[in-house]
């Protein structure tokens, strides 16, 4: 009984809060409900981009051999705070023939959608902030709405490399939106539901008490997982796929006419993406709130959703500093000729899983698909250069 | 005062109506887009108003015409503005006034 | 079904459809257009129909307002003056509002409230498409790949061709 206690002690907090309205009407008391929701989800995650974002300057620091933030706070923690007071006491530039209305919007519908989709995510057991039967579908509709943000930002500053960095974000966006849908459709397919809390209860099951029947131990699990992860990166525009904001090019792209809180605003946007790319990929391959093996159930659901996202956020972070970034018609390429083709491959992969009966066939039929569509376009893509013989020419 | 079936059809005639306002009484081609787009929106709302507000239990069928509506919508939409680069890069303009060609 | 989120939804679609049709720069009457668009959609969540309400976000908002907003980048003449606004459109539209509501008002079947509904889910849509729909849904599929290819076609460059 305890341990449910501890389980559910924020439905438990929220419903002692809401009792002075126990007798109001019906949607006052929904109202209610809503709004602590949404509180308790802002300073959750406005927090936790504090946190990451003090915590992706030591990780990248240390894997570059040298100390991140370290003198304000004990370890640089508290380099958030002296950030946000940076931000907030500079001058706020606008160009002087940009579109004040469009310009001042941008940043605010940014924000604004990257929050929203942070809505249907399952972090724990009853824990979903709102509950919406086409869930997954909601998410996506917010995230292509952060496209036309980012023209907005771009045009409305009036400023050719603005524009140019617009261009490229929403290029680089809208081809990487269909593999992320289609990597999200076996697992759509498998359960039967669009809604994320029926998706994390169809992974609830262990086999034998250690393995958990998470979708990400499926060979089209597997492979949609790793496509799904590439493109939520280039969703979130993040190295290697940062060409929007490439600093060494087109200055920063869509955000170069934005200073101060606007910039920030920027900045806390993307990682609020990240924080829902992540939060999605758990959800629906990782089996949301469920723990690995049976034996460790006692520990909390939102514990060990917090544990699988910072594992996700750490691998972003990991990732950034490993790679250089790539060109825009090589990511273009990637998405068109590789992962959409792949993608396919794994709902073909996910139906035959099923259909050969979820058990060890049905694994090893599955792989054999997606192993088989990985060599054929191995070899079809084949993008090594053919370099000429190579010479030697030496002084006489 | 719960609204009614009329309410939702009088904000979906005022929807049609402004579209169509679009259409004939700006010269830009894009304008004349957006205001088809607006039309077919206020047929879907319609039909959406009307499956709701009809005599339960009966299938979604106001349900699926939209879908397919939208979907159509769409498809009309990129080419129309397919069309309208096409023109704009031939005769240089996207005023519709100039594009008179066939005419007489 | 609340009547206060009627009347804000409606007003919200409606200022921003009469914005999309009428304001002279054609990158804030794209803009309006998106927002009227988000004002349909929730129309539909108000009705029931809460797919279709997400489908109309991810195809008008996401696709066709950035088509849109693209085409005004790719015609732009810079020329200040402004076009000129047809005022018998006007009369026009006005008349043919007149008339629908008139009938709208005419007919007394339509004054009746909402009857209770369950809930129609995406299960049952994804059934329906299925089974009695899949015919249209293979031709929406086809029309789509036409339009797709043609509107490739009419933008592909024509110094290529020899």
């Amino acid at each position: 009984m305890s341990r449910d206690a501890i389980d559910q002690i924020f439905i438990y907090a929220k419903q002692w809060l809401l009792t002075p309205l126990a007798h109001a009407p019906d949607w006052l008391v929904q109202i209610g409900s809503s709004l602590i929701n949404i509180f308790a989800l802002l300073g959750v995650f406005l927090t936790l981009f504090a946190l990451i974002s003090v915590l992706e300057r030591k990780i990248l620091g240390r894997i570059q051999n040298r100390y991140g933030p370290n003198r304000v706070g004990p370890f640089g923690l508290l380099q958030p705070v002296a950030d946000g007071i940076k931000m907030l006491i500079k001058e706020d530039i606008v160009p002087a023939r940009a579109d004040k209305v469009v310009h001042f919007l941008a940043p605010i519908l940014i924000a604004a959608t990257a929050i929203l989709a942070l809505g249907v995510i399952p972090y724990g057991r009853n824990m979903t902030p709102f509950v919406i039967d086409g869930g997954i579908l909601f998410f996506f509709a917010v995230g292509s709405t952060t496209e036309l943000a980012v023209f907005m930002a771009g045009w409305g500053s009036n400023n050719k490399f603005s524009m140019l960095g617009a261009m490229r974000a929403i290029a680089q966006m809208f081809s990487y939106e269909i593999p992320l849908i289609i990597t999200v459709l076996p697992v759509v397919m498998i359960v039967g539901s669009l809604t994320p809390d029926k998706i994390v209860a169809a992974q609830s099951d262990y086999s034998l008490g250690v393995v958990p029947h998470w979708f990400v131990t499926t060979p089209w699990g597997a492979a949609a997982f790793i496509l799904f992860f590439i493109s939520g990166l280039v969703e979130s525009n993040r190295t290697p796929f940062d060409v929007p904001e490439g600093e060494s090019e087109i200055v920063a792209g869509h955000m170069t006419e934005y200073s101060g809180f606007k910039y920030a605003t920027f900045f806390m946007a993307e990682y609020i993406g990240m924080f829902a790319i992540s939060g999605l990929a758990v959800t629906l391959f990782l089996g949301g709130w469920h723990a690995p093996i049976r034996a460790l159930e006692f520990i909390p659901s939102y514990v060990w959703f917090l544990v699988k996202l910072s594992i996700l956020l750490f691998v972003y972070i990991w990732v950034r500093g490993t790679l250089p970034r790539t060109r825009i018609d090589q990511i273009m390429n990637f998405a068109w000729k590789f992962i959409l083709p792949m993608s396919f491959a794994c709902i073909i992969a996910a139906a035959v899983w099923h259909y050969a009966g979820r058990g060890l066939a049905g694994w090893l039929w599955s792989l054999g698909v997606i192993a088989a569509v990985y060599a054929a376009l191995s070899i079809l893509l084949d993008t090594r250069r053919k370099f000429a013989q190579r010479t030697y020419r030496f002084a006489e | 005062m719960t609204p009614t079936l009329q309410l939702f059809l009088v904000v979906s005639a005022t929807l049609f109506s402004i579209g169509l306002l679009a259409v004939l009484s700006r010269r830009h081609a894009i304008f004349i887009l957006i205001g088809i787009e607006l039309m077919l929106a206020a047929a879907n709302l319609n039909f959406i108003a009307f499956w709701r507000f009809g005599p339960q239990p009966q299938p979604p069928t106001g349900v699926m015409i939209a879908i397919f509506a939208i979907a159509i919508a769409a498809a009309e939409a990129a080419v129309g503005l397919a069309m309208v680069i096409a023109v704009y890069r031939h005769y240089r303009t996207t005023n519709v006034d100039q594009l008179d060609q066939l005419k007489g | 079904m609340n009547s206060a989120a009627f009347a804000v939804i409606s007003i919200l679609t409606l200022a921003a459809a009469l914005a999309a049709a009428t304001l002279q720069k054609l990158m804030h009457a794209a803009l309006t257009f998106a927002v009227a668009f988000v004002g349909i959609a929730a129309f539909f969540f108000l009705l029931g129909a809460e797919f279709v309400g997400l489908v109309l976000v991810f195809v008008y908002v996401g696709a066709v307002a950035v088509l849109v907003v693209f085409t005004i980048l790719l015609t732009r003449r810079d020329v200040k003056k402004s076009e000129r606004f047809n005022w018998g459109g006007v009369f026009v539209a006005a008349a043919v509002f007149g008339g629908l509501i008139w009938s709208i008002f005419k007919t007394s079947a339509l004054a009746v409230a909402a009857p209770q509904i369950d809930s129609l889910t995406v299960k049952r849509i994804g059934d329906l498409l299925m089974s009695n729909y899949v015919w249209p849904l293979q031709c929406v599929g086809l029309v789509l790949t036409a339009a797709l290819i043609g509107a490739l076609i009419l933008v592909m460059n024509d110094s290529e061709e020899v």
